[in-house]
C-alpha cells in the first residue's frame, strides 16, 4: 500500500498522455498536459514525505521537530508558476494557430500541411 | 496517422512506461520513509547557518539560488514569448474606446449582481494586502516570492469578477508592468553579482542573517522573494491582460464593416 | 499512509481523469480547478503548505481564467459555434 501515492502519480502522467493523443481541441490538449505535469509534483512530494512529520517551515515549530523534506517542495514550488506561464504560452500559441488555420483540431491541422 | 491507429500506439506505449513506471516504483524508498539525505542537509543549513525559519525558501532563494535564477528567466521567456504571440496583428482591429458599441455587452459592468460586486471591492484590498505579506514573510512562514506574487496578480482579477473591467485595465497598466518585469528578473542577476563581489561566489547570500524568525532574517532571502514576486506578479498580470484584451477588444478586420 | 491522505489521493486521480474525459474545453476550466483545488488539500495533507499555496492560487484561479479566454476567443472566430447574444464576433457570414 506504500506505493499507492506513486501509483496515482503515474496514473496522472498516464492519463493525461491519453488525453493528449485523442484530443480533437488544442486547448484541450494543453489543459491534458497540465495535467500530465501534475503527476509530477504529486510524485516529488510523495518521495518527499516522512511518516509523522510537519511543514518544513519553522516560524512557530521548535527547531528540533520532524519535518518533510523541503528540497522537493522548493521544486515543486518554482515549477507550478513556472508551468503555469509556459501553458500560457501554449494557449498563446493555440490563440495564433486558430488565427491562422481557423481551426484548433490537431486532425484537421495535420491535413492542412500535408 | 489515423485517430484507430494512433490510440492503439498510445495504449501500447502506456502498457509499456506503465510496467517500467512500476518496477521503478518497488524501487523508490517506501512512502514516508525517514531517510531524507539532502532535506536533513538542507534543513540543518537553513536554521544554523543562515537562521531562515522557512526551509522552503531557503532552499529556493540561497542554497540553491542558482536553480530559481534559471526558473525565473524560463518564466521571464515564456511571459515575452506568450506577449508577442497576442500582440494585434496587422488585421486586427483594436477597440479602445470605453463606450465602443462593439465592446461585448456581456462584459459591461451591471450584469453583476450587487452582492458580487461588492464582495469583488471589499476583497480586494484584502488580497493585496495578504499577497504583500506572503511575499514579504516569505522567509519565515509558509510563502514568499512566487506564491505571493501570484496571489496579487489573481487578486487583482477580483475587479474582473466584480464586472468592472475598466477598473482592471486601469489598475494593470502594460508599461509599467513591462518595465517592472525586466527590472525584476535583471535585479536577481544583479543580487547575485553582488555576492559574487562581497562574498566570493555568484549568488551568495552577502547580507547579514539575522536572527531566526524575524522579519530581516535570512539575508538576500528576502530581497530575493520581493525581486521574484514583483516579476511574478506583473508577469501573470501581463499575460491575463493581453488574454482579456484578446478576447474582449480585438477583432479580426478582414470585413472592412466591422470597424 | 492515513485514510485521509489515501482518500485525498484518489480524489486526485479521478478528478485528473475527469479533467482529461471533459471533451469540452469550456467545460474543463471548472474540472481543471476542482483538480487543482484537491491537489493543494493534497500538498497541505503531505505537509507542504508552500507548494500548495502557490498550486491554490495557479492551479484553481490563474490557469482555468487562462483556459475560459482562450476558448472564448476562439468561439468568437467561428461561426456556427453556439454563441452569445450581442456578441460582436457574432457575424455568422464567415
Amino acid at each position: 500500500m506504500s506505493v499507492y501515492p506513486f501509483l496515482v502519480a503515474g496514473w496522472l502522467l498516464l492519463v493525461g498522455m491519453f488525453g493528449l493523443v485523442r484530443s480533437r481541441n488544442l486547448v484541450h490538449a494543453v489543459v491534458s498536459l497540465s495535467v500530465c505535469q501534475s503527476s509530477t509534483y504529486v510524485l516529488l512530494l510523495a518521495v518527499g514525505y516522512r511518516h509523522g512529520g510537519t511543514a518544513p517551515v519553522f516560524g512557530d515549530t521548535p527547531v528540533d521537530s520532524t519535518v518533510v523534506d523541503p528540497v522537493v517542495q522548493a521544486l515543486t514550488l518554482t515549477d507550478i508558476v513556472v508551468g503555469a506561464t509556459v501553458t500560457a504560452l501554449l494557449l498563446a500559441l493555440t490563440i495564433q494557430i486558430d488565427k491562422r488555420h481557423h481551426t484548433v483540431d490537431p486532425d484537421e491541422l495535420s491535413s492542412l500541411v500535408g | 496517422m489515423s485517430r484507430s491507429a494512433r490510440t492503439a500506439l498510445l495504449l501500447a506505449a502506456a502498457a509499456g512506461i506503465g510496467v517500467l513506471l512500476v518496477l521503478a516504483f518497488g524501487l523508490l524508498p517506501h512512502f514516508g520513509t525517514a531517510h531524507h539525505p539532502y532535506g536533513d542537509r538542507a534543513v540543518a543549513t537553513a536554521l544554523h547557518d543562515r537562521h531562515t525559519a522557512n526551509v522552503v525558501s531557503s532552499v529556493n532563494f540561497d542554497q540553491r539560488a542558482l536553480d530559481t535564477l534559471g526558473e525565473e528567466f524560463i518564466l521571464f521567456a515564456s511571459v515575452l514569448g506568450a506577449l508577442v504571440l497576442l500582440r494585434p496583428g496587422r488585421d486586427e482591429v483594436e477597440f479602445t474606446r470605453n463606450g465602443d458599441h462593439l465592446v461585448d455587452r456581456s462584459h459591461q459592468p451591471g450584469q453583476v449582481l450587487d452582492t458580487v460586486r461588492l464582495l469583488g471591492y471589499l476583497l480586494l484590498p484584502v488580497t493585496m494586502l495578504v499577497g504583500w505579506y506572503i511575499v514579504v514573510h516569505g522567509a519565515i512562514t509558509p510563502g514568499g516570492g512566487f506564491q505571493g506574487g501570484i496571489v496579487l496578480a489573481t487578486g487583482l482579477h477580483l475587479l474582473y469578477l466584480a464586472g468592472d473591467y475598466r477598473a482592471l485595465r486601469a489598475l494593470s497598466p502594460i508599461r509599467p508592468l513591462d518595465v517592472g518585469e525586466a527590472v525584476a528578473a535583471g535585479a536577481f542577476v544583479l543580487v547575485g553579482l553582488t555576492g559574487t563581489v562581497l562574498a566570493g561566489g555568484f549568488l551568495t547570500n552577502f547580507l547579514p542573517t539575522g536572527t531566526l524568525r524575524s522579519l530581516t532574517s535570512g539575508g538576500t532571502v528576502p530581497l530575493l522573494n520581493t525581486v521574484v514576486g514583483i516579476e511574478v506578479a506583473a508577469g501573470i498580470v501581463l499575460l491575463l491582460a493581453r488574454f482579456f484584451e484578446q478576447d474582449l477588444r480585438i477583432r479580426t478586420d478582414d470585413h472592412g464593416g466591422t470597424r | 499512509m492515513t485514510a485521509l491522505v489515501a482518500t485525498a489521493l484518489t480524489l486526485v486521480a479521478l478528478a485528473g481523469t475527469a479533467v482529461v474525459l471533459t471533451a469540452e474545453p469550456g467545460r474543463q476550466a471548472v474540472t481543471l480547478s476542482v483538480f487543482g483545488l484537491l491537489l493543494s488539500v493534497l500538498f497541505v495533507l503531505l505537509g507542504a503548505p508552500d507548494v500548495a499555496l502557490s498550486q491554490l492560487a495557479v492551479g484553481s484561479a490563474a490557469l482555468p481564467l487562462m483556459v475560459l479566454l482562450t476558448v472564448d476567443k476562439i468561439r468568437r472566430g467561428h461561426p456556427g459555434a453556439p454563441t452569445r447574444p450581442g456578441d460582436p464576433g457574432d457575424r455568422g457570414d464567415r
